[in-house]
């Protein structure tokens, strides 16, 4: 017996029931194909919408917050800057290239579409182990798809994170952030008005490449052997089409050519087309053989539904239409007019803008009346493993230690970090800093963006909801460290299978932890990502929400020092003790995840970024490097490998103090002359300071736990890349 | 009296508007050149920017050498003008026979983006004349076909008529003789893989590639 079309577009026999009874009809194929890519999991968010209402997302320098393209906010000398996030995790399994490239080229559509160039890139990457040939694999072909598509569109990539994790053998995660700056007064959105104004399709033919990308690919988990069957739904990236596209389109907004524009990504025009139209509160009618394709045959359901890339909708009044043709003509971009703007709110597709009609649907049921699912939600009942408290302490240090390291500059040495001139701070640092310049004029406004990305799957695991927190408060401290305050925040929400009580719960308790951190930090979330169904072989991968976080420093005239050591300096370690190594990198490497993450005091976690900012404002610092994957051990390690100086450091109770993660503390690096002033203002913040060694020489020694030269350290840190990806050739 | 960049633009190129902050910021003024045009109108230096000149479809340049603008920038140079092309803009300028030898894919297959250190080897270029030779920049490079190659017959020409303007003190892309930046036989035509503009902001972290800059304004 043949499976009911709705199925196997993806759509449950309810959901197909609730179609026709909007309709008052049954539904028709093409309609049907619609509905099952605007209800899918990934554009609808009908498990994650009820809880993500829980978000703060309101404050006075935000312009827009989450629903819209991007989020906006308003920094300040007339300029506002658009910022998403969005996961590629399902295409990249598949076809890493291919689907980093094309996550990286979605994003930046979103971005100009708000009416901002788009100025930075950030890719949070999270692949399964180095010793996996397939997660090497994958690794690879990601950051080269990033690394060509992002380079090529003259976009920098200046920052993220790489996490090699066995819980992400199978279903990597692929996040990408993207920041662009526009005139405050140029906010555009993508909506449609005016009847009798134009659709104008720009870009790229439409292929059948991508159908159904979000109903098949992005709202299902992986079996065992189904990823190849599935290689079609990925769409493939053209950055030379993309970069000639944001050219044009930003020429156009320049002019003020457009009344509305929308970027064609998930579920391609049925999106596009409906959700300008549903905004604007009109309807559409659109011509499906006017839309230029890039090869015969194609079914009507196939061209409202491909996910072909590098394509835009545009709404134009009639009168400009020439000169809107003139300016795509200059940058040899394709423009088309495939669609009316009419009164009712039908999305009309019709063969010949006077041709038979072969679907009609209420624009807005395709988002408004989207399906909404409170899912069940349960504690898992298993304990995640035992505790790293109870582990016995470890016979060589320093071996432990070194096993901990990675440079990964592997990774960000192939983006093109420096674009636009603006990257004072780039990758690897606690975060990066960019100079703010006025986006049309170029004027510089002696101030900076700072902007980081993290995440942290272990602390999440044994809580989602104090981990989520934690996170949170180490973006924040992130950003104190090279003196930025926070601004907005966006969210990737990267979790398991929707459909099982526990991932649900953990989805749940992840948004009410951000929800108070932000709430504490004076931070409002602008707009966020929610990718579910992150499983494979039926295991769903650890709870994994990633923040990113914009802020301002608000006189950039000096370079932050950076997490570097300088010889003759002494170290001070800022913040409350800590012990406990529940849900440390130390313990995931011993078998040992679970236990209590340390607790997180808000007052204190303010008093110390704020002194930090401070600090690094006044200039008074060697180097800062917040702690945080590792503990102390971990963080001076890696200053020490970076600036060839070692580290002396006093006796220390045992290994705890070494890799426990407490939060709220930072390394300072600071000159002995400066030394008494330093103190003096940490006292003065009630920040708790512990003087605990000096940056000196060539070895790495803590008294009586560890004593390395700096050589092995170093060769630690920078060789786990090179050796596992080496530097051969990509899967292009 | 204010000197005039006219900096090149192709569908795909994305350096322009640095080179253009980086001359204003010297004081000089800049103007863009669009590829389809062929009259370069009043220019007294052009830039040659980096970029994915028509998406660098085919190689690098094999394209952009048959845009119009390059009859303009061939016969400026044929009077003497001083041509600058930087990373793609020397794949672009050797492609159109201006310079010699070519760039071929890193020998790590790998795009480097990354701070490198060029020595000035000769200060008779258009871009050196206010270096001097052995000093050593600090000047970023970022490319992915950045590997200089030539026969032996023009490595030898290059070496006797001091053509080869910079080079490379850690080679990170496999250049033949570590060479960074070339000149023509004229020397107002220069090409360089690093990118001297990205160096000329203390913000930045480097002011190096000032000096390179304020010689071609100056010449």
């Amino acid at each position: 017996m043949n499976e009911p079309l709705h199925r196997a577009l993806g759509l449950t026999d309810d959901e197909a029931v609730n179609i026709d009874e909007i309709l008052d009809r049954p539904a028709n194929p093409l309609e049907l194909a619609m509905y099952s890519v605007m209800w899918s999991e990934h554009c609808s968010y009908k498990s994650s919408r009820i809880h993500l209402k829980r978000l703060p997302t309101e404050a006075p320098w935000v312009l827009v917050g989450p629903g819209e393209n991007a989020g906006v906010v308003d920094v300040g000398d007339g300029i506002a800057a658009a910022i998403r996030i969005e996961s590629h995790n399902h295409p990249s399994a598949i076809e890493p290239y291919q689907g980093a490239a094309t996550g990286a080229g979605g994003i930046l559509r979103d971005i100009f579409t708000m009416g901002a160039r788009p100025i930075a890139l950030m890719d949070p990457l999270r692949f399964g182990p180095l010793d996996d040939p397939r997660s090497r694999w994958i690794a690879e072909g990601v950051v080269a798809g990033i690394s060509g598509y992002g380079n090529a569109v003259g976009v920098p990539t200046v920052g993220g994170e790489t996490v090699f994790d066995a819980t992400y053998k199978g279903n990597p995660l692929v996040n990408v952030l993207c920041l662009g700056l526009l005139p405050t007064d140029r906010l555009v959105l993508g909506q449609a008005s005016g009847v009798g104004n134009l659709a104008v399709l720009l870009g790229n033919a439409t292929g059948r490449d991508g159908i159904g990308g979000v109903s098949v690919l992005a709202s299902a988990g992986f079996s065992e052997e189904d990823d190849g069957d599935k290689r079609p739904s990925v769409q493939v990236g053209d950055p030379y089409e993309e970069k000639r596209l944001i050219e044009a389109c930003l020429a156009l907004l320049d002019e003020k050519l457009v009344v509305g524009i929308q970027d064609l990504g998930g579920a391609g025009l049925a999106c596009a087309t409906s959700e300008t139209a549903s905004r604007g509160g009109v309807g559409m009618d659109v011509d499906v053989t006017a839309i230029p394709r890039r090869e015969p045959g194609m079914e009507p359901h196939e061209v409202m539904t491909s996910e072909s890339q590098e394509r835009m909708l545009a709404i134009v009044e009639p009168e400009v239409l020439a000169r809107v043709l003139e300016i795509c003509a200059r940058w040899e971009v394709q423009a088309t007019v495939i669609g009316r703007v009419t009164d009712g709110g039908a999305l009309r597709i019709l063969e010949g803008f006077e041709g038979p009609v072969l679907a009609d649907i209420p624009a807005s049921s395709l988002h408004d009346l989207a399906p909404l699912y409170e899912r069940p939600l349960k504690a898992p009942e298993e304990p995640l493993g035992p505790s790293a408290d109870q582990l016995a302490a470890p016979v060589d240090p320093g071996a432990e230690l070194m096993d901990l390291l990675q440079d990964l500059s592997w990774v960000y040495s192939q983006y093109d970090h420096q674009l636009f001139l603006n990257t004072v701070v780039g990758p690897g640092d606690d975060a990066t800093v960019l100079r703010l310049k006025h986006p049309t004029t170029g004027e510089d406004t002696g101030r900076g963006l700072a902007l980081t990305t993290d995440g942290n799957h272990r602390w999440c695991a044994v809580d989602p909801r104090a981990g989520t927190a934690l996170v949170v408060a180490e973006s924040v401290l992130n950003l104190a460290c090279v003196g930025g305050r926070p601004l907005a925040v966006v969210n990737c929400l990267n979790f398991g299978n929707p459909e099982h009580p526990e991932v649900m719960w953990q989805l749940s308790e992840a948004i009410d932890g951000m929800s108070e951190a932000c709430l504490a930090f004076d931070v409002p979330v602008v707009g966020g990502n929610v990718s579910l169904y992150n499983e494979s072989a039926g295991n769903d991968i650890a709870p994994t929400p990633v923040i990113g976080l914009l802020g301002l420093v608000d006189e950039l005239s000096h370079r932050p020092p950076g997490a570097v050591l300088k010889e003759g300096h002494r170290l001070v370690l800022l913040g409350p003790e800590a012990e406990g190594l529940g849900g440390s990198l130390w313990g995931a490497t011993h078998d040992a995840p679970g236990g209590d993450l340390p607790a997180l005091d808000y007052e204190m976690h303010r008093r110390v970024a704020a002194l930090v900012r401070q600090l690094v404002a006044d200039q008074m610092l060697g180097g800062v490097h917040d702690l945080s994957s590792g503990g102390l051990g971990v963080a001076l390690a890696e200053m020490a490998a970076r600036s060839g100086v070692g580290v002396s450091l006093a006796r220390t109770p045992d290994h705890r103090a070494l890799f426990n993660e407490g939060p709220s503390r930072v390394v300072l690096v600071v000159d002995p002359e400066r030394l008494t002033e330093v103190l003096a203002a940490c006292d003065e913040a009630e920040v708790p300071t512990a003087r605990i060694g000096l940056a000196t020489g060539q070895r790495f020694v803590v008294k009586d736990l560890l004593d390395l030269s700096l050589e092995e350290l170093t060769a630690a840190f920078k060789s786990p890349l090179p050796e596992a990806l080496g530097a051969g050739t990509t899967n292009r | 009296m204010t000197v005039t960049v006219g900096v090149v633009v192709f569908p795909g190129t994305n350096c322009e508007a640095d080179a253009l902050e980086a001359v204003t910021s010297l004081g000089a003024q800049g103007r863009l050149l669009w590829h389809g045009e062929s009259d370069l109108g009043d220019v007294d230096a052009v830039i040659v920017p980096g970029g994915f000149a028509h998406g660098d479809y085919l190689r690098p340049g094999a394209i952009a050498r048959f845009s119009p603008v390059m009859e303009g920038v061939a016969k400026f140079a044929a009077k003497g003008g001083p041509v600058v092309g930087i990373c793609n803009g020397f794949q672009v300028l050797t492609e159109a026979g201006l310079l010699p030898g070519a760039l071929q894919k890193n020998k790590g297959l790998k795009f480097l983006c990354q701070p490198s250190v060029l020595r000035v080897e000769s200060a008779n270029s258009v871009l050196t004349s206010q270096a001097k030779v052995g000093d050593e920049l600090s000047i970023p490079i970022n490319h992915f076909e950045g590997n200089y190659t030539c026969s032996e017959e023009t490595l030898k020409q290059l070496q006797d008529e001091d053509r080869i303007v910079l080079t490379y003190v850690d080679n990170p892309n496999g250049s033949l003789g570590n060479i960074a930046g070339v000149c023509n036989e004229t020397r107002n035509v220069v090409g360089l893989m690093p990118h001297p503009e990205r160096a000329c902001h203390e913000l930045l972290g480097s002011m190096d590639g000032a000096v390179l800059l304020r010689s071609l304004l100056a010449s």
